[in-house]
């Protein structure tokens, strides 16, 4: 049953908050509660697999077809459950104050329970149900609440993930045909076709939501014009089904194909992980590059599953679940920023150390777990996923490097352009201190006076902080719910190392 | 014994408790910044005293954890210290002890204090946690985690465009050696399957000769960006931009010397390979030479000691690559007394008298005695002058380069002479003739001149520990005498030449610019090697931004919008689908779920 509410829970949230929706205050409630609800109850699976160890599933028989409805959860999903939840928490949060609040929220509900139905789907039409299901509330929530350029982005996002998708719908097909029956299994026998069709067909529809270089540019413009709370989701959530369908689908069902197409997604994710560094290095606008950073990050997600080995996939899982707490709590900022400033552009802004001080500690500590800071949670998943590719492809992966430096340039170049330096506009009231140094010594803000973080935007943003802190110190918080799955997955593709 | 998990975690808490308490109670919170370097030193004098004579690991209080679990094997970490450690965290604890009293004198007008002790806290549990760790997982942490915490201290008066940038340039190109050790530890993961450094060094000799190499090369590269190494020096120079204290602590003292200590304390593997010692030799001995002939003219005080420190850790790589870890170790241990207070004179200077500009001072010997008579304590021992403690540490490093290879002790020798003569130059510049400057010079007060005894003290006695202290390593200290008598002859002869020839003062620097032509000039500016990078950097950036328009907004879109262009054609042409992709889509996307549910149920017949 618990599964089932984290499905019906955000649900049925969604289709109340959107008939209250005139009354926002209520609508608020509502979200909130059902938000926060999904929540308890992902910490309910949660316990629960931790104490039991047993994959959870839940079936209704559906009549005359067997069953269609049939969800279940295991180490692979639970992860991605419970960030899921988290973030749909903060998601309706930070769409507090949105126009029309009661459909944003709705839409973002609708968005958290689709999303769930990815994650928990043991059956594969309900896996491409949701999966599809995904996209129509994230079309309505950049074309009802984006930016400037909405339409162009929305229509974007639509085509590239329409094409991948139409193949993945075939390769879904050839999968039910010839694996014998719609039911996502743990250790599928082989396949009565050609793996490696089964396995293209369904990477094309994963890649494109990884995303990889070059199935990629859907996504700058698709986070730039997206409302903020869409960007948390979008970037911390509905990246993490390509990472997600290739362990759940491809892993287990086309091992032989996965591993000739290894070298394949090492190339693509090392590829992802220096090309979007440089990308990210060259932009002016404050979003966009933390939208380039993502295509970096999962590259390293992409990198760790090409390993095909344990620590491959540990490096993958702690990838997924850090970029979606610290691209989600970048997202937030910049959209805070975004809300006073009404600029993302870079050059507007300076010297925020001074005058929005707790913005900006949160921000430069988000950015230093953006570039892999050890104790941190970006941490984990790089080093396992460097670590593990190393041992499986050897000297190339040193190219990753590159990209290990260049996520310091680009996120420290944004922390000196925004975080330090004089207020823009300021007077620059300097003056010479007893050390015979020129800084300013006016502790008071000039120039536009932007208010700092709010109570609502500290309930955002703490919950996320503690995570990060946590999940980079011990990154076993993760990797032990996940690892009876994940060694079986390695097992499969047959390296264990 | 005291847990050494205290140690690490003790100041992180202290660290959350300063920032977290604000402005107001600053005056006395910050005095908490100095419990966890006291603890540190409490530790490490508790292990060395019990484990006097061995080198063998003391592993009372020690701690191991499985940070990843694979089947495999485990990616642990843990601390523990042996005598190595145990040195270590006497010197941290000694140096950031002195730098917080120090501090609360010469921060004591900053509004941002709270930070900034906070930040010095998080330091010293870090650089504790580096020398402690088991495993070099765990080292890597601290290792970037300390480097994380002199970025945010260099950067430390953001507001100053020049600190930001100095900030970011010293992250990032110490983060190019950080990948050398990111993959040293992939290469022992893959071929040993542990990250201890245990099992690795146990591995060490098994590996063989070119994977040896691999493996001790890499770690060098970390070490050779920590460090401050040719070529990737440059960021130190300019690191000077933090406040003067965290000069002394992080960029003379501890943090700098971390890549020294990575290569003692991974020795084994350096041992079974001839070659990286040769590098490790070869480019410490041109960076001692060249970071000391980069500091005769320079005119900021600070730049002196950062291009000295540069100079002497190329001192402690040489006796390195002349397998010589313990006096490499010593003159660390020295070098941290004598630096840090350098340091923390030329702060108490710069308090003092207004400026950091050499030319500006003249004359502080007679108002400021006190930090004087330590600075020149200072300078002698970094001159090598006996009996201070920088002459037998530094006869130990010159006598292993000279019975390992003779020209590279040439080298050193020449270095050695070039930086008496920068010593006694900056002490004649700044404290030497008259006032120069405006305004009135002062002597700083008690919280600031004491650490500069305690650490004059260190520097003067230290070299009566020389035998105990290789002995506490596993070692055996003596005293090469006819180096020791050659040393002194050529510090000597440096430092007359260095104080003599500036009694004309700053005019002395015009004369050898005119005599030396452009070398003066180029050894201004670091021989244009910090140019040359910073213009690449400058350069990849640019080309960045350029690619980033061109390929994506280009090339990639272009295909896109190629494709979509087709979509339409063909979409005109199927007239039925022309309504809108949104209707198409949903139609698609229920034709699809109509098709699977179809086959679901011819499926499950």
């Amino acid at each position: 049953m618990t599964l089932a509410g984290l499905i019906v829970v955000p649900l049925a949230g969604a289709l109340l908050t959107a008939l209250v929706g005139r009354r926002v205050p209520l609508a608020r409630a509502v979200a909130l509660v059902s938000a926060l609800g999904t929540a308890g109850l992902a910490a309910a699976a949660w316990s629960e697999y931790a104490q039991t160890g047993e994959r959870m599933a839940f079936d209704i028989p559906m009549i005359g077809a067997g069953a269609f409805f049939r969800l279940a959860a295991d180490g692979l999903a639970l992860p991605l459950v419970a960030l899921t939840a988290v973030l749909g928490v903060m998601a309706v949060l930070t769409g507090w104050n949105a126009e029309r609040a009661g459909g944003h929220l709705a839409l973002l509900l609708g968005l958290e329970a689709a999303v769930m139905g990815v994650f928990l789907a043991a059956d594969l039409v309900l896996f491409y149900v949701a999966w599809e299901a995904v996209l129509i509330p994230m079309f309505f929530l950049i074309g009802g609440w984006g930016h400037e350029n909405r339409r162009y982005a929305a229509m974007k996002f639509f085509i590239y993930t329409f094409a991948g998708s139409a193949l993945m719908l075939v390769g879904l097909v050839l999968l039910i045909l010839w694996s014998g029956g719609t039911a996502i299994v743990d250790t599928p026998g082989a396949l009565a076709g050609s793996e490696h069709l089964v396995f293209w067909l369904l990477a094309a529809g994963f890649l494109v939501k990884v995303p990889v270089v070059p199935l990629h540019t859907w996504l700058p413009d698709a986070h730039v014009e997206a409302p903020t709370a869409g960007s948390i989701m979008l970037a911390g959530v509905l990246l993490k089904m390509g990472g997600y369908g290739m362990m759940r689908l491809c892993a287990p069902y086309t091992p032989g194909a996965m591993a000739d197409a290894a070298w394949v997604l090492a190339v693509l994710g090392v590829a992802g992980i220096v090309y979007g560094a440089v990308m990210a290095l060259g932009q002016s606008d404050l979003k966009r590059l933390v939208a380039y950073s993502s295509v970096a990050h999962m590259g390293f997600v992409v990198l760790g599953i090409s390993a095909g080995s344990e620590l491959g996939y540990q490096g993958a899982m702690l990838g997924m679940v850090s970029h979606g707490l610290v691209a989600g709590l970048l997202f937030f900022l910049v959209g805070a920023l975004y809300d006073r400033a009404h600029t993302r552009e870079m050059a507007a802004f300076g010297g925020l150390g001074r005058t929005m001080p707790r913005w900006a500690t949160v921000f430069v500590f988000a950015s230093l777990a953006s570039l892999g800071l050890p104790g941190l949670s970006g941490f984990p998943g790089e080093f396992a996923a460097v670590v593990s590719s190393f041992g499986t492809f050897g000297w190339p992966i040193v190219v990753a490097g590159v990209g290990v430096v260049l996520a310091g340039a680009y996120t420290l170049r944004a922390v000196r352009a925004v975080v330090h330096g004089e207020p823009a506009g300021s007077a620059g009231i300097e003056g010479v201190d007893a050390h015979g140094a020129t800084h300013d010594l006016a502790g008071s803000a000039h120039g536009p006076a932007w208010p700092d973080l709010d109570l609502r935007e500290y309930l955002v943003a703490v919950p996320l902080v503690v995570l990060i802190v946590a999940l980079g110190l011990w990154p076993r918080l993760v990797t032990d719910i996940a690892s009876a799955t994940l060694q079986a997955l390695a097992f499969l593709s047959g390296t264990v190392s | 014994m005291m847990p050494l998990w205290l140690v690490v975690v003790a100041p992180v808490a202290i660290a959350v408790l300063i920032a977290g308490a604000g402005s107001r109670p600053v005056r006395f919170t910050r005095w908490l910044a100095a419990a966890g370097p006291v603890l540190a030193l409490w530790a490490g004098m508790e292990r060395l005293l019990a484990g006097h004579g061995e080198s063998a690991a003391s592993t009372a209080g020690s701690l191991s954890a499985e940070w990843l679990v694979t089947a495999v094997g485990p990616l642990g970490i843990g601390l523990a210290a042996d005598a190595l450690a145990s040195v270590m965290l006497v010197v941290v604890g000694v140096v950031a002890t002195m730098v917080v009293v120090f501090s609360t004198g010469y921060m004591a007008d900053d509004p941002a204090q709270p930070r900034y002790f906070a930040l010095i806290s998080a330091f010293s549990a870090a650089m504790t946690g580096l020398v402690l760790s088991t495993s070099l997982l765990g080292l890597f942490v601290f290792w970037e985690l300390v480097g994380a915490c002199s970025y945010l201290l260099i950067g430390f008066w953001f507001t100053r465009p020049s600190a930001a940038r100095a900030a970011v340039k010293a992250f990032l190109v110490t983060r190019v050696g950080d990948v050398g050790l990111l993959f040293a530890l992939a290469v022992l993961w893959s071929q040993t399957g542990t990250v201890s450094i245990e099992g690795a060094l146990a591995a060490a000799a098994g590996l063989g000769t070119g994977l040896a190499t691999t493996v001790a090369l890499l770690l060098f590269l970390g070490a050779v960006g920590k460090s401050a190494q040719f070529p990737l020096h440059i960021w130190l120079p300019d690191a000077m931009e933090g406040p003067t204290p965290v000069s002394a602590l992080i960029h003379a003292a501890t943090m700098v010397a971390a890549g020294v200590f990575l290569v003692a304390r991974m020795w084994p593997v350096f041992e079974a390979s001839p070659t990286a010692q040769l590098v490790v030799l070869v480019i410490g001995c041109i960076t001692a030479l060249g970071a000391a002939i980069a500091a005769v003219p320079q005119t900021d005080i600070k730049r002196v000691l950062a291009y000295s420190t540069i100079s002497q850790l190329g001192f402690m790589f040489a006796a390195l690559g002349s397998g010589a870890w313990i006096a490499a170790i010593f003159h660390l241990t020295t070098h941290a007394a004598f630096k840090a207070l350098l340091f923390l004179a030329s702060g108490s200077v710069i308090h003092g008298s207004g400026t950091q500009d050499l030319r500006e001072m003249g004359g502080l010997g007679r108002v400021m005695p006190v930090t004087t008579a330590t600075w020149v304590i200072g300078v002698a021992a970094l001159a090598g002058l006996p009996p201070l403690a920088g002459f037998f540490s530094k006869d130990g490093v010159l006598d292993a380069v000279w019975v390992h290879a003779p020209a590279a002790g040439v080298v050193l020798f020449i270095a050695s002479a070039l930086t008496a003569f920068y010593s006694f130059r900056a002490t004649r510049l700044a404290f030497g003739g008259t006032w120069r400057g405006q305004g009135h010079a002062h002597e700083s007060p008690l919280s600031m001149t004491a650490p500069l005894v305690v650490l004059a003290t260190l520097a003067a006695a230290l070299g009566a520990a020389t035998w105990w202290f290789a002995e506490a390593l596993g070692g055996h200290g003596h005293l090469a005498l006819p180096i020791a008598i050659a040393s002194s002859v050529v510090a000597a002869g440096g430092a007359a030449l260095g104080w003599s020839a500036y009694g004309a003062g700053p005019a002395t620097d015009d004369a050898l610019a005119a005599r030396l032509g452009a070398l003066w000039g180029s050894a201004r500016s670091g021989f244009g090697v910090d140019a040359a990078v910073v213009a690449f950097a400058g350069a990849a950036e640019r080309a960045s931004a350029a690619a980033s328009s061109v390929l994506d907004g280009t090339v990639v879109d272009g295909v896109v919008h190629g494709v979509v262009k087709v979509a339409r054609w063909a979409g005109r042409e199927l007239n039925s689908l022309q309504s809108g992709e949104g209707q198409l889509y949903a139609a698609l996307v229920g034709a699809g779920a109509v098709l699977l549910a179809s086959l679901a149920l011819w499926l499950g017949r």
